[in-house]
């Protein structure tokens, strides 16, 4: 990613935080994220955010699961070593019931998480700019780019105005990198310039 | 006709007045204090468990299966009770954790955090009992399907014995990511809020990097949806497994179709009784008694003496069908050797605890009750305990052959063995309540303002205007 500036505002209730998120979007600041120390309940259709596919993601990979302990238990027991276990018979698909479920279950779980990590990109020693230490705590951080069109003394008496205070401006790196949370290693303190300056 | 913000029916999540960041110190300042004194016994008495329970298998590796009391008659005894026993106990966590979130039950937020904990700890636990039991556990990677150079010779996908395999490592696996993925947010709080570099390093790399973006949320919220969908029917499946291991075999006392939802009742039974055990120690050392409430125990009671009640409506329903069957071998499994004979003591042990004594939960006034609820839960986990011993040795002790009838009794490596599990889950138990959230805090935040004293304050100003009004305001809310 790159290094930007920012505006930060903090808000301390939801109630206050809704109709500034709207304000933003109608005023066409461009809205970075709200960081919260929880999910808030519809906070993501007020930012415009389309609905997530993980579901989508999860059902591909339970099928896959379920695929896979069919074919490879059928697989096994009718052509690699067709055994004979108590003159039963190659194929007893109620005996391959419990596993197939396990795996489709396993399937879906495991790649479900690894797709929410990739997606978030987050892993560990992944680190990522925090923007106020209390956005895990108990504010909600609302954080807006600037850009060549907007002003920074504008987009702060703008959030003053949608109730938020400790208005800051921020240079950041806006993606993540490898790098420890107790060391201020941020790419910005390398005097980077930020492109949107 | 005036609003009523305030439900007559249900008592408040969370006690006190509390804001977000007051949640935030409750719950995570325990972690950023040094533990207590009797935190350092526990801890100590619970290592030490544990390097007799080591000591004790590897006795057992070393002299080799014989140095327990297992007999030729007699082929599974503590160790599969107890195996089966701490996979029962673990089903309660996953139980809270999924079952209770897909039905919205809003109290399940203080108690699933430490309940999912135990789950994964005591499927720890459990997992140990068939491995040691092979007796030649370097041979144990034999129980995987992987391309040998044997022929490949695989293993035998009928065999309810291999369900289990794939049964309880899912069950690790899912419960363990179910309970990490939710842990990640509250990693991050630690690490935001964190005053010593060591502990922002630690909980930095433990919290991924999370920063609590909105996208993310919404992520996290599918994730949590669709893990809960995932392990509902997998908590249901693995006792279900577990309890096929008995009803597959032509045991008499093994060979019912009860088995998989007696199994999975009984599970869920002396799992809650475990929660109970371990959440009435964990709220008072860590003075959590706000968020964990009498109200939070009371629900759980009322699990407790349904449960309770189901497994007794089976006990009942295998003697029944021990007569009604007309099967002389069960008939006397059940009537001369199960509640009679030489270990039908076992058998009247598990009758108290697990069907007579859960029925003082019927009373209000003993679900509220802090020390009752506490002698309970231990109560019913020594029977479920018993529930276990009865099924396996009851049904083995007198076999088709008179001349191979036996009896049994454990030896001390077994004893040690069982011992040492409790060393292991409590050291584990220890270390997460003091280095771990105990209470998943995002989501107690997410519950506060339908649940806090200071949010009910707020609603004092809708409560005086008219209810013709507020449907008329919130009817054209913009």
């Amino acid at each position: 990613m790159a290094v930007k500036n920012f505006v930060v505002g903090l808000f301390d209730d939801e109630a206050v935080l809704f109709p500034a998120v709207k304000k933003v979007r109608t005023a066409g600041y461009k809205l970075h994220d709200v960081y919260t120390p929880f999910p808030v309940h519809g906070l993501d259709h007020a930012m415009g955010l389309r609905e997530t596919s993980l579901h989508t993601a999860g059902f591909i990979y339970g099928i896959t699961g379920t695929t896979t302990a069919l074919s490879f238990m059928s697989w096994v027991f009718n052509v690699d070593w067709p055994l004979n276990i108590g003159g039963k018979p190659h194929f007893p698909l109620p005996a391959f019931i419990p596993i197939t479920f396990e795996l489709t279950v396993l399937f879906a779980a495991v790649g479900m998480v690894m797709t929410f990590c990739w997606l978030c990109q987050i892993m560990p020693g992944v680190k990522k700019h925090i923007f106020h230490p209390r956005q895990t705590d108990d504010k909600f951080v609302m954080v807006i780019e600037l850009t060549e069109k907007t002003n920074a003394e504008e987009v702060k008496s703008f959030l003053q105005a949608a109730g938020a205070h400790d208005i800051h401006e921020q240079q950041a790196e806006a993606g993540w990198w490898f790098g420890r949370f107790d060391k201020d290693d941020e790419p910005y303190l390398r005097k980077v310039k930020p492109v949107n300056a | 006709m005036h609003l009523k913000y305030e439900s007559t029916l249900r008592e408040p999540l969370v006690d006190g007045v509390k804001d977000y960041h007051q949640v935030t110190e409750d719950i995570i300042s325990p972690i950023e204090a040094k533990p207590g004194k009797l935190w350092y016994v526990g801890f100590f008495i619970s290592l030490a468990l544990l390097g007799f329970g080591a000591f004790s298998v590897f006795w057992q590796i070393y002299f080799g299966v014989g140095v327990w009391n297992l007999n030729k008659t007699i082929g599974w005894g503590w160790d599969i009770t107890n195996f089966v026993w701490w996979v029962g106990i673990g089903h309660a966590g996953t139980l809270i954790s999924a079952i209770l979130l897909l039905f919205r039950q809003g109290w399940r937020t203080g108690v699933n955090r430490a309940a999912e904990a135990m789950t994964i700890f005591a499927v720890m636990c459990a997992g140990q009992f068939p491995i040691i039991h092979m007796g030649r556990v370097w041979m144990a990677f034999f129980i995987l399907p992987y391309p040998n150079t044997r022929g490949p010779v695989w293993v035998n996908f009928n065999s309810p014995l291999l369900w289990d395999v794939f049964a309880i490592s899912t069950y690790f696996t899912v419960s363990l990511l179910f309970w990490y993925s939710g842990l990640i947010p509250d990693f991050a709080t630690i690490r935001d809020r964190a005053k010593t570099k060591l502990r922002k390093l630690l909980y930095g790399v433990a919290s991924f990097g999370w920063t609590g973006s909105t996208k993310h949320w919404q992520r996290h919220e599918a994730l949590s949806l669709v893990l809960a969908g995932l392990s509902t029917p997998l908590v249901l499946s693995v006792h279900t497994i577990v309890s096929f291991d008995f009803a597959t075999s032509v045991i008499p006392g093994w060979h019912t179709t009860i088995f998989p939802p007696y199994f999975v009742a009984g599970a869920i039974f002396s799992g809650f009784a475990m929660v109970n055990t371990l959440l009435i120690i964990t709220r008072k050392i860590l003075k959590l008694e706000e968020y964990i409430t009498i109200g939070h125990m009371e629900a759980m009671n009322k699990v407790i003496v349904l449960t309770g009640s189901v497994v007794g409506c089976a006990y009942l329903t295998e003697l029944f069908m021990a007569w009604y069957g007309a099967n002389p071998y069960e008939f006397d499994t059940f009537f001369k050797y199960r509640a009679a004979g030489p270990l039908g003591w076992s058998y009247w042990i598990m009758m108290t605890c697990n069907v007579i004594s859960p029925q003082v939960f019927w009373f209000r006034k003993m679900r509220r009750n802090v020390m009752v609820t506490f002698v309970m839960s231990i109560i019913v986990n020594i029977g479920m305990w018993f529930e276990r011993f009865v099924i396996i040795c009851t049904s083995l002790y007198r076999d088709y052959l008179p001349s191979s009838w036996s009896y049994y009794r454990p030896s001390w490596p077994e004893v040690g063995f069982y011992m040492g599990t409790f060393g292991l889950f409590f050291t584990c138990y220890f270390l997460f309540a003091k280095y771990f959230p105990v209470i998943a805090v995002a989501e107690i935040k997410s519950v506060l303002k339908t649940s806090g004293e200071n949010f009910k304050e707020k609603m004092e100003v809708y409560e005086e205007e008219s209810a013709e009004k507020f449907a008329h305001d919130v009817a054209h809310a913009h």
